[in-house]
């Protein structure tokens, strides 16, 4: 069996000055996207994208009355699935490494964990930004099914601002989800802190802006659920986008770079 | 070449390494031998840029780790083979290897052949890989960019005989190609059949360092008697230094013949009188695993087997 080292015998041991050459990002981010498929449940999560939507498009066509058969209604059902998926996919992609215990690895192979979260974060937006048309594509393709159905004339009544707002809201909440990721580095502790966040939070913050005057004035300037949720209400005011800046860097921004340094400085087990 | 100057960890008063020094040469194979929880792993974390030293260094080929370019080029690392996602194929966890430092494909392929992992093995996800396999795919993982440098921690852990057999053998070619190798193990008789140098630490500190040959041939003689302060005395007093080896046992630096009659001359009874052969490596090691070991009761020979 001592024999098997031969294959590579003549290349292990040869001066080390060509092969210096460093990783580059776009290395680093195509073996992060390989990485979020090449797992039974990766690869099924990357998939409920396409799936989610094809049964929010299918619930809409078998159980909307023939008012709602507009584009608009399909957008918002294929959406609600979308903005639980995207975080979870962006959750597992970073805390993956520790709660599996491959950052072990990772990190060995690539010494700059900030460039390697750089590279998922690319890879997480990535996906979003391609996973959104095509969700969106089998919307319209239930649009034109659904009404054809029905007899009636497809409604187009999203507009192309619209949809950017859309795809700007998936990836603001995906980025919640990575941000909580790299804060929580544990798949299970990362994905209740995001419905923590999604769910619960928004009532709460609900409960107490129709109880105290004084939140209910301050809420769009802290509440980054609520400064989102008019992402999905048509064009926004210069108020309303400077509401989602400000909510951005508090819930967005600095958690995030806190949870970098965190990942720069934490031990790995 | 790895070389550790002064290194030194500590977590908060707790010293996990504390002030070693040792090297590890090219062309050698280089045990890094102490008990569970003596700064093996520690160290060598601290070596691979993956935990930060409180103060020392830790270098490969004079660099540091983190600055070594790809570094999976010139290091090949193995710290836990069961840090792997578990949904992972084998071969899919090269893939990911190859891909991140740049290599052909067909590495993947040679690798699995060179730990001799079937392709229906390479094929099966990790999850379902004893320790054996895990271990064989992390010695892949380590060899695939052609390192010049192996840092393997308890590589050993999960092999049957004959695949240590087969470890050492790998081994012994990679650093007869001039690689240099450090693997650590808590098992004396494991490193003693792989490596040609030795490093053994306990508790942070090295205890014993130098080439198989020479700690193995420590000169004196071992000496066990149940009345050990005497025996130190009069061994002192005729000019023969000697120091504790386990229970009731002293390594003392004098031929067996002289250490008898001084035995003798001080009326003090021995149990036990023999050349050190090597027993004061064990004898070393074994002191150091007791502190630490859970049965107290089993006899030292046992805890060594």
């Amino acid at each position: 069996m001592t024999t098997l080292v031969s294959p590579s015998a003549s290349t292990v041991i040869e001066p080390a000055g060509h092969r210096a050459d460093g990783i580059p990002l776009h290395r680093i981010t195509s073996t992060e996207l390989r990485k979020m498929f090449d797992t039974r449940s990766g690869f099924w999560l990357m998939a409920s994208i396409a799936i989610t939507a094809l049964l929010a498009t299918a619930a809409v066509v078998l159980f909307g009355s023939d008012k709602d058969l507009t584009y608009n209604s399909f957008a918002a059902a294929i959406g609600f699935p979308m903005t639980v998926v995207l975080p979870i996919v962006a959750i597992l992609s970073v805390t993956g490494e520790w709660s599996q215990r491959s950052g072990l690895t990772t990190f060995t192979l690539v010494p700059h964990r900030g460039r390697v979260i750089l590279a998922k974060a690319i890879v997480c937006v990535g996906v979003a930004v391609v996973s959104i048309p095509v969700a969106f594509a089998v919307g319209a393709l239930g649009n034109v099914v659904g009404t054809a159905i029905a007899g009636v004339d497809p409604v187009w009544n999203l507009t192309v601002a619209d949809f950017g707002n859309i795809v700007l809201a998936n990836v603001l909440g995906l980025m919640v989800g990575f941000m909580l990721g790299v804060l929580i580095r544990s798949s299970a502790g990362a994905i209740v802190a995001y419905f923590v966040y999604s769910f619960l939070l928004p009532t709460l913050a609900m409960l107490l802006a129709s109880s105290q005057a004084w939140f209910k004035d301050l809420q769009p300037w802290v509440d980054f659920n609520f400064a989102q949720s008019a992402l999905y209400n048509g064009s926004l005011t210069a108020q309303q986008w400077a509401h989602l800046g400000v909510t951005s860097v508090i819930w967005l921004v600095v958690p995030t770079v806190v949870g970098v340094a965190m990942v720069l400085r934490s031990e790995l087990t | 070449m790895i070389t550790v100057e002064t290194l030194t960890k500590s977590y908060g008063g707790f010293v996990a390494v504390d002030d070693i020094t040792f090297t590890a040469r090219p062309g050698r194979v280089t045990g890094f031998l102490g008990p569970n929880g003596a700064g093996k792993s520690t160290t060598l974390r601290i070596l691979v840029g993956l935990t930060p030293a409180t103060s020392g260094s830790a270098t490969i080929s004079g660099r540091d780790f983190v600055t070594i370019p790809n570094p999976g080029r010139q290091v090949g690392v193995l710290l836990d083979a069961s840090a792997q996602h578990a949904g992972r194929t084998g071969r899919e966890i090269l893939t990911i290897a190859q891909r991140f430092m740049g290599l052909p494909k067909g590495r993947v392929e040679e690798m699995l052949d060179l730990v001799s992992l079937t392709p229906e093995e390479a094929g099966r996800r990790v999850r379902n890989y004893s320790l054996g396999m895990r271990q064989r795919l992390g010695i892949a993982t380590a060899l695939i960019g052609e390192p010049e440098v192996l840092v393997l921690d308890e590589p050993a852990n999960g092999l049957d005989p004959a695949g240590i057999r087969w470890m050492r053998g790998l081994l012994r070619d990679y650093a007869d190609q001039g690689g240099t190798v450090l693997l650590s193990s808590h098992l004396l008789h494991e490193i003693e059949v792989i490596a040609d140098d030795l490093v053994v630490i306990g508790n942070g500190r090295i205890v014993a360092q130098g080439s198989k040959r020479e700690l193995l041939q420590t000169a004196g003689s071992l000496v066990r008697t149940g009345d050990q302060a005497t025996l130190t005395r009069a061994l002192t007093e005729s000019g023969v230094t000697s120091a504790p080896a386990g229970t009731g046992a002293l390594l003392a630096q004098a031929e067996a013949e002289h250490v008898g009659k001084i035995a003798f001359a001080a009326g003090v009874p021995v149990i036990e009188l023999r050349p050190a052969d090597g027993a004061g490596l064990e004898e070393i090691f074994l002191h150091l695993t007791s502190d630490t070991q859970r049965d107290s009761s089993t006899t030292p020979e046992g805890a060594a087997a």
